[in-house]
C-alpha cells in the first residue's frame, strides 16, 4: 500500500512562533496522494493552503508530524539529498511564479533539467515540448518581461511539468488565466496525472478543482472536509443511463 | 414526428439529463392537439404510429418561446438560499456546517459533470456539451455564493445566534479553530 503513496502528510502541523504572536498556519493535517491522483485544496485566504504545499515540497518543515515523499521522511534527509529529491521528483508552480528574468522562457523551463544533468540540447527539446503542451511553444525565446501575465504563468507551469516529474505542486496556477486557458492548463495537469504523475493543486475556482479526483477543504489550518475519491466516468455513465 | 421520436430527439440534445417518460410525451401531445398547436397528419408510419406536425399557431408559439428570455420569477424557489437563511435564524443550527456540507456536495456534483465533459469533449455533440457547460457554470455559481456567504458570516463574527449550543457559544475568536472541527465529515 505505502509503496503506492507518492506523498504523505502525517498529522503535519506548522506553527510560526518567531513573530509577536503564535500562528498555527497548519494543524494536524493528514493527507495521502497516490500515484496518478490529482487532489485539489480549497479554503479561504489564510487557511494554510500555501503552507501545505510548501511542506509537501520540502520548502518548509513541519513543527509537528511528518512529510513523506515516495516513502522517505523528508526530515531524515540532509540538505543535498533534499535538494536532489526536490529537483528530480517535484515540480512546482508558485503563487508568485518565480521565473528568472534574465532567462528566456525555454531557458527557464530547461534549467531544472540541466541541473539534473540532462544535456543542454536535450533539455531544450524537453522544454519546447512542455511549452507547447501548455500552448506557449511559440514564445520559447521571449524573456518574462516580454510576455503577458497569463503567458508567464503558463511558462511557470511548463517548468513544473518538464521531464519525468512524479509529483506536481501547483499554487493557484490558473490565477492570471482566462477561463478557457485556465481550463486547458487543468486538462494538461489531468492528463499528466492520468499518465502516472500525481498532483496537488491549490485553487479557489471550483470549476478547476472539479478536475481533481478528490477535493479537500482547509479552514484555519485544519482539514475540515473531503469529497472522497470520486467514481470513474464509466460508473457515472452507467448509473445515469448515459451513452 | 411521433411520440417516441420526440422523446428520442429531446434526450439526444440534452444528454438524457432530464429523462422523459413516453406517457408524459403522449399526454403533452394530446393537450397540444386540443389547443390547436399540433395536428395529426393523417398518415401513420409502418408500425401504425400516429404522426404529428406543428400547426401555424404551434409554429408561432415555438418561435415565441425561443425568443423569450427566462425570467427569475419563472424559476422554482431557491431551496438552498431558503435553507441557509433559515439556518441563520434557527437557534442551535451551525450555519457554517450547513454551508460546508453543501459545498462538498456541490463540488462532488461538479466533479461528476467535469468527468462527463472530459468524456464528451472528443465527440461532436455540441448540444450536449452546451447543456453540460450550463450545469457546470450553475454549480460553480453555487459554490461562489457559498464562499461569499461564509466570508460574510465571518466578517459579522458570528455563526448563529448564541443559542443553546453546548460549548460553542464562546465569543473568543481564539476558539474559532476548535469550533471548526465540529463540522460533520
Ligand atoms: N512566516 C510566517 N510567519 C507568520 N505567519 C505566517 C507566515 N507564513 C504564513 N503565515 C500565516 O499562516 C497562515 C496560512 O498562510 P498561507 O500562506 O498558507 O495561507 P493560504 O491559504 O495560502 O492563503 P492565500 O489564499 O491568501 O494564498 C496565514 O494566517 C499566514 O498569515
Ligand atoms: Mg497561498
Amino acid at each position: 500500500m505505502t509503496g503506492d503513496l507518492v506523498l504523505e502528510l502525517r498529522a503535519a502541523g506548522r506553527v510560526h512562533a518567531d513573530g509577536p504572536d503564535v500562528v498555527h498556519a497548519l494543524r494536524d493535517v493528514s493527507l495521502a496522494l497516490r500515484t496518478g491522483e490529482l487532489v485539489a485544496v480549497m479554503g479561504p485566504s489564510g487557511s494554510g493552503k500555501s503552507t501545505l504545499l510548501h511542506l509537501a515540497g520540502g520548502l518548509d518543515t513541519p513543527t509537528e508530524g511528518a512529510v513523506l515523499v515516495e516513502g522517505t521522511d523528508l526530515a531524515t534527509l540532509n540538505r543535498a539529498e533534499l535538494a536532489a529529491i526536490r529537483r528530480r521528483s517535484l515540480g512546482y508552480v508558485f503563487q508568485d511564479l518565480n521565473l528568472i528574468p534574465a532567462l528566456t522562457a525555454a531557458e527557464n523551463v530547461a534549467l531544472p533539467r540541466e541541473l539534473d544533468g540532462v544535456r543542454a540540447r536535450a533539455a531544450r527539446q524537453e522544454a519546447l515540448a512542455a511549452l507547447t503542451e501548455v500552448g506557449v511553444g511559440d514564445l520559447a525565446d521571449r524573456f518574462p518581461d516580454e510576455m503577458s501575465g497569463g503567458q508567464q504563468q503558463r511558462v511557470a507551469i511548463a517548468r513544473a511539468l518538464v521531464g519525468p516529474r512524479r509529483l506536481v505542486l501547483a499554487d493557484e496556477p490558473t490565477g492570471a488565466l482566462d477561463s478557457q486557458t485556465g481550463e486547458d492548463v487543468l486538462r494538461v495537469l489531468r492528463a499528466r496525472c492520468d499518465a502516472g504523475a500525481s498532483g496537488l493543486l491549490v485553487t479557489h475556482e471550483a470549476r478547476h478543482a472539479a478536475w481533481a479526483d478528490r477535493v479537500v477543504f482547509l479552514r484555519d489550518g485544519a482539514l475540515i472536509d473531503d469529497t472522497g475519491v470520486a467514481p470513474p466516468p464509466e460508473v457515472l455513465l452507467g448509473a445515469d443511463g448515459f451513452g | 414526428m411521433y411520440g417516441y421520436q420526440l422523446r428520442h430527439e429531446f434526450e439526444r440534445s440534452t444528454g438524457a439529463t432530464w429523462p422523459l417518460n413516453v406517457g408524459q410525451v403522449y399526454t403533452t401531445l394530446a393537450r397540444l392537439e386540443r389547443d390547436g398547436l399540433v395536428a395529426q397528419t393523417g398518415e401513420s408510419d409502418e408500425d401504425g404510429k400516429v404522426v404529428y406536425r406543428l400547426t401555424d399557431a404551434g409554429h408561432a408559439e415555438l418561435t415565441g418561446w425561443f425568443a423569450t428570455p427566462i425570467g427569475g420569477a419563472d424559476r422554482p424557489r431557491d431551496e438552498l438560499a431558503i435553507k441557509v437563511a433559515l439556518a441563520l435564524t434557527t437557534p442551535g443550527v451551525d450555519v457554517r456546517a450547513v454551508l460546508q456540507t453543501q459545498r462538498t456536495a456541490t463540488l462532488r456534483h461538479l466533479q461528476e459533470l467535469t468527468r462527463l465533459k472530459a468524456v464528451a469533449d472528443g465527440s461532436e455533440d455540441t448540444a450536449w456539451l452546451l447543456v453540460l457547460d450550463s450545469m457546470i457554470f450553475r454549480a460553480e455559481a453555487e459554490v461562489r455564493w457559498l464562499d461569499h456567504s461564509e466570508t460574510r458570516l465571518a466578517r459579522r463574527g458570528t455563526t448563529s445566534p448564541p443559542a443553546n449550543r453546548p460549548g460553542a457559544a464562546a465569543p473568543d475568536p481564539a476558539d474559532a479553530g476548535a469550533g471548526d472541527r465540529a463540522v460533520p465529515r
